[in-house]
């Protein structure tokens, strides 16, 4: 049993000079056999297992990451949570991601510093006016809570937001969700990590996979750089590398990668206490508690798994920045990076059983996976357990593709992808 | 940010051209007679290869014509460029 991270161990290890704090989790070496492997060491995959040994009494489980934990999208995110999706499939996944958020710092006695500071997206034209109130209205229908503000109202909300109606995208309205927010993205796949290795899953890290082992239609075990190990039932969180890992699987899958880049500014005082998201001209800006501006980019077109994407679509967010905010026309940018996105044909995720016995896919996350990790992994572990997915991931399974069911929040979900 | 020598206008950043995925995705001849599975994949599965793909690309802001691109997606290093129709080169 781990110690509770609480005011009076804190305390208490203060009189030590904090040196004798315990691990959160262990780096144990593999075992030879595993009742189920997560591959991916992200968030969505050690909520996966945190939820597979809580809710499923599955304890033998193994989460292999090839670098280390937190280190790939779930680390280059720019935190935001929000449910305001379009369609009641993404409405019902979202929200259920969300109502675990607003509990997850008690239940993981860790604290993912989830803070429900508002999500505002802007419309810039008649378009984006209409299908924002559209979209307002379908999320009051499924119990999210959604307004829709005017240009005075938007100006009011967030007062640094230039609403002069002469520039080149005027701001003629937009939408509030006030439970939407940010949390702290590390910490998110730290407090799985440590509450998963309580219950006693292995946290492998520097263990790529390199092979999926099939013995007709089931699996058999995945080959890692640190050996071979066998398991019945595999479920993939590789986001960026789905398809390389359903590759080896012999799987094909609807996905294409792309870099998808953000960046930060150097540290201010507090300025925007909101996060401000602008979907036409392709601009997110919200502040971190360290005080740098947390600015998001587009996708670049092209696939790559580079990790870096084009200077032209950095350039044309803040185009868009300085325009909507002249207020941060002499901020400077400390540091810029990439992460690789798996992108849909329909922007929404698979969280799913495959052709093959054992093997289980989530991904598909595009642009916009950090918010729903706890829900993510919740339902995946849900579908792992029962070979049967939950009936909030029904709707996201890989047949949609076959069937023509598609989820199409390309556009809808309040972001140009 | 790469540079791609269009076939047509030479050497030209990479934000002048736009990216149109996968090549050598071969429609089918008779669309009606094929199962959902086969217009499933035909329509939405991708190789989305890590390595060295072949794919297309047009030049958006230049002479606007269709191009293949063979290109490791793993660092963006180009390794060959081939009009449209042209065999895909083997080496």
């Amino acid at each position: 049993m781990k110690n509770k991270y609480s005011l009076f161990s804190l305390v208490k290890n203060a009189f030590s000079y904090h040196e004798n704090w315990e691990k959160a989790w262990k780096d144990p070496e593999p075992k030879k056999e595993y009742d189920a492997v997560i591959v991916g060491g992200g968030g969505h995959g050690l909520a996966t297992a945190y939820y597979l040994a809580k809710k499923h009494n599955i304890k033998n489980i193994a989460v292999v990451e090839k670098g280390w934990i937190g280190g790939g999208n779930t680390g280059r995110n720019t935190t935001i949570i929000r449910s305001n999706y379009l369609w009641d499939a993404s409405a019902g996944l979202y929200d259920h991601a969300l109502k675990i958020w607003e509990n997850l710092s008690q239940e993981l006695n860790y604290n993912v510093m989830f803070s429900q500071r508002g999500v505002m997206n802007l419309a810039h034209n008649l378009q984006d006016v209409r299908d924002l109130k559209r979209r307002t209205h379908a999320n009051r229908l499924n119990g999210i809570d959604a307004v829709y503000l005017n240009t005075e109202q938007v100006k009011k909300f967030c007062p640094i937001i230039n609403t002069s109606p002469d520039i080149r995208y005027p701001v003629l309205g937009g939408t509030l969700q006030k439970r939407a927010g940010t949390a702290r993205h590390d910490a998110v796949a730290w407090g799985y990590a440590r509450g998963a290795d309580e219950m006693g899953v292995d946290i492998i890290q520097n263990c790529e996979v390199k092979g999926i082992k099939r013995s007709g239609d089931s699996v058999e075990g995945i080959e890692t750089t640190r050996g071979f190990i066998k398991t019945k039932k595999i479920g993939v969180v590789a986001a960026g590398h789905s398809s390389v890992i359903a590759n080896m699987a012999g799987l094909r899958l609807p996905l294409e990668s792309k870099p998808l880049q953000a960046l930060v500014s150097e540290p201010v005082k507090p300025i925007i206490d909101t996060v401000v998201m602008s979907n036409a001209v392709h601009a997110y800006v919200s502040q971190s508690d360290k005080g740098e501006l947390v600015i998001g980019a587009g996708t670049d077109d092209y696939i790559s798994y580079s990790q870096k994407g084009s200077h032209d679509i950095v350039e044309g967010t803040l185009n868009a920045i300085l325009e909507l905010y002249p207020i941060f026309s002499r901020m400077r940018m400390l540091r810029q990076w990439g992460g690789i996105v798996d992108i849909c044909p329909d922007a929404s995720p698979i969280i799913s059983k495959t052709s093959i016995k054992g093997l289980y896919f989530n991904c598909g996350w595009g642009t916009g996976g950090f918010k729903a990790t706890p829900g993510s992994g919740d339902l995946f572990a849900h579908t792992i357990a029962n070979d049967e997915p939950h009936k909030l991931n029904a709707a996201f399974n890989i047949n949609r593709f076959v069937s023509g069911d598609l989820v199409d929040e390309h556009g809808a979900a309040a972001v140009a992808h | 940010m790469f540079i791609i020598n269009c076939p047509y206008c030479g050497e030209r950043e990479q934000s002048e051209f736009k990216a149109g995925g996968e090549a050598h995705i071969i429609r089918p001849k008779q669309p009606t007679e094929l199962s959902d599975d086969q217009w499933a994949e035909y329509l939405f599965m991708r190789k989305n290869i890590k390595g060295v793909q072949f794919e297309r690309w047009v030049h958006t802001h230049g002479c606007r014509k269709w191009f293949n691109v063979v290109r490791d997606t793993s660092n963006d290093v180009i390794k060959a460029v081939y009009k449209m129709g042209e065999k895909p080169p083997t080496k």
